[in-house]
């Protein structure tokens, strides 16, 4: 663990893992378990944004379900400020959702469109704070001026808005009780590339002005690169490789992160592109995974190790970690 | 026909639709060529008009409220206006489609091999053995590993990049003259993008197919595209060579495009430099300039006139004066080479 000024972390996750039984069947041998989330180890420090990155189906959407428990976790230690959550009952989580909020990637499908935009926002309110019906209005224009909307904006209904400007609304009633720690899960992937910035530049504000902590999940590597301090990559359930944001993006040390960084297209004609690791074959189904390192089947230095043992996330210095036998640059 | 005539010829094209708001223009008089192996991106945002002008092309817009006007010439044949059954001698033989989402183009019900050899058959003789061994080539061609077992299998059975494989191997099979191709990559990951892209590119060398390729993301087309066109509320505000366009864009909008990408790689900016305000409804399209409510070079000539796409082979419809433009162009870039 990295030697830091603060004296806990927010939230930290041990051994956290999900697993889904799939197939319904009386008989038990027929049943087949999906490990979506493997035995996650995961600090989160106050301040930080922690990016999570990797493929469909390696896990990180579920993962941020998990760490602000929208999802029941199967195995493993969850506390969110010293406080163990692993096993909290959702009436005993209820305080705590004021300090944890998660902002979805279709805002469309997470604002309910019979209710106006003035309603969905003071929801928080309402539940958690039971304010007068004036007070409430207030706190619900204050919040629109603050993701730049108009309070003019309240009476209109989710369908009225563009799906960047639904984003907002989503961000505005995640922040709605001023939480501590946001888990965001692809927040911009839905919106053209131009409102991608503005809603990256908008939570990059918000973190400042309001102290937060992010967990911006998504599997556009340059996005999370902007707007993460540290990130990690995750592999058919597992952490394989995090660090610093730019230390990882600049070496990586971990074979699939070189393959996920050299894989994306960038913008530029100027310099020769990095040469591109290209991986064989196919993601493996997470019902089956690989023996030994998950990523043996597709890693251009795999040996026999990697076959039989499976490597565990290691300190290689800076804060970085990584999950091989054969880390590069070392 | 001689040699030299580009592939297709695309003059004043338009493309209406009449709706409960009244008349809406999806695509406002577009005019382009496409040259032989020429591999051409078209970058634009949603309701910008760059799938409308492909379904166009595709002759695929037969909706009884839409109207389809202009010039769009293919090896020399007009296609607008053309009947069904000429369309369809050229449709999927010389000119073929691929779309975003992989499953619009297969039928669930069918193997992938049937679904291929049923293509061939439409459009050469060939017995229901040879169809199929032309699939599996096929499937061998566009890389997958193990063509003899996919083509017996069902759409479900495979990976989002496997579909697209076959999709592409399925636009193959009649070697045509234009891909057509709407965000082939944007709904699969980044390392199934890099193989399909490389798969795009060989296209091009081994088949000698000319692409349009039509995406949102200006990375994709630094990495396969010859020719740059960048459309936005239905009409293309800047085109020109790759190179020219990524070294020196000449539209306000290609600036914003570019600034709201944030960096892979040397120093992250603080702020991204992001468009400020939402797409243009095309219903309801600003006067003059499509982008000026959005630009921070807005005078008022851009409210008067739409302004036109001239000059050579790299040019912008915008109304500022192209010197200023390349002045203000070198003051942003230098500024972002500053952060890096």
């Amino acid at each position: 663990m990295s030697a830091r000024p603060v004296e806990r972390p927010l939230l930290r996750a041990g051994d956290l893992s999900k697993r889904y039984s799939v197939g319904r069947s009386i008989f038990p041998a027929q049943r087949r378990t999906v490990h979506a989330v493997d035995a996650v180890s995961l600090d989160i420090w106050p301040g930080e944004t922690l990016g999570i990155v990797g493929e469909s189906g390696c896990g990180k959407s579920t993962l941020g379900r998990c760490l602000v428990r929208l999802t029941d976790i199967s195995s493993g230690s969850l506390e969110f400020e010293g406080r163990d959550i692993a096993d909290a009952s959702q009436r005993a989580l209820r305080p705590l959702r004021r300090q944890m909020q998660m902002v979805f990637q279709d805002p469309s499908a997470s604002l309910n469109p019979r209710r106006r935009v003035g309603d969905l926002l003071a929801d928080p309110f309402r539940i958690h704070e039971r304010l007068p019906a004036s007070e409430m209005a207030d706190r619900v224009a204050e919040l629109l001026r603050r993701v730049e909307l108009s309070p003019e904006h309240a009476a209109r209904y989710p369908h009225e808005f563009s799906g960047g400007q639904r984003q907002r609304i989503g961000i505005a009633r995640a922040l709605a009780l001023r939480p501590k720690l946001i888990v965001a899960d692809e927040p911009v992937s839905a919106l053209d590339v131009s409102i991608q910035a503005q809603i990256v530049n908008l939570l990059a504000d918000l973190r400042e002005e309001f102290n937060l902590t992010y967990v911006f999940i998504a599997h556009d590597l340059s996005v999370v690169r902007q707007i993460s301090t540290r990130v990690a990559v995750m592999y058919l359930g597992s952490i394989v490789e995090s660090g610093p944001t730019d230390l990882v993006f600049a070496a990586p040390r971990h074979p699939y992160t070189a393959a996920l960084r050299s894989a994306v297209p960038e913008p530029s004609v100027e310099r020769a592109r990095c040469p591109r690791v290209v991986l064989k074959g196919e993601l493996p189904s997470p019902m089956d995974p690989p023996s030994g390192c998950r990523f043996h089947t597709r890693c251009p230095a795999a040996t026999s190790i990697c076959r039989s043992e499976r490597p565990l996330l290691a300190s290689v210095g800076e804060g970085r970690l990584v999950a091989c036998h054969h880390p590069l640059g070392g | 026909m001689s040699a030299e005539a580009p592939l297709l010829v695309v003059k004043d094209l338009s493309v209406s639709f009449c709706g409960d708001e009244g008349l809406v223009r999806a695509v406002g008089g577009v005019s382009f060529s496409v040259e032989r192996r020429e591999i051409v991106g078209v970058v634009g945002e949603s309701g910008s008009g760059k799938s409308q002008t492909l379904l166009a092309i595709m002759g695929l817009i037969n909706s009884p409220n839409a109207i389809v006007s202009g010039s769009i010439r293919f090896m020399g044949q007009e296609l607008v206006g053309l009947n069904r059954r000429a369309l369809d001698a050229i449709r999927g033989r010389q000119i073929a489609m691929i779309f975003q989402d992989p499953m619009s183009a297969l039928t669930p019900v069918h193997t992938i091999g049937n679904q291929i050899g049923e293509q061939v058959r439409a459009h050469e003789k060939a017995s229901a053995r040879a169809a199929r061994a032309r699939a599996v080539q096929l499937l061998d061609a566009v890389g997958i590993a193990n063509p003899g077992r996919v083509v017996d299998a069902y759409p479900h059975q495979l990976s989002g990049g496997m579909r697209q494989r076959a999709v592409i191997a399925m636009a193959l099979s009649c070697n045509p003259a234009l891909l057509v191709a709407d965000e082939p990559t944007t709904a699969l990951d980044v390392t199934v993008q890099a193989q399909i892209l490389d798969l795009i590119g060989r296209l091009r060398d081994e088949f000698g197919s000319a692409v349009i390729l039509v995406t949102h993301d200006l990375g994709v087309v630094a990495e396969v595209a010859d020719r740059v066109l960048v459309m936005y509320g239905g009409r293309f505000v800047e085109e020109g060579g790759k190179t020219s366009v990524f070294r020196a864009p000449l539209h306000p909008y290609t600036w914003g495009l570019f600034g709201s990408i944030p960096p892979i790689d040397g120093a992250r900016p603080a702020r991204l430099a992001a468009i400020p305000g939402a797409p243009p409804s095309l219903s309801n399209l600003p006067k003059g300039c499509a982008f000026g409510p959005r630009c921070a070079y807005r005078h008022e000539a851009c409210l008067t006139l739409p302004p036109p796409m001239e000059g050579n082979e790299h040019r912008a419809a915008c109304v500022l004066p192209e010197a200023r433009r390349r002045e203000i162009n070198i003051r942003t870039t230098a500024g972002v080479e500053m952060r890096s």
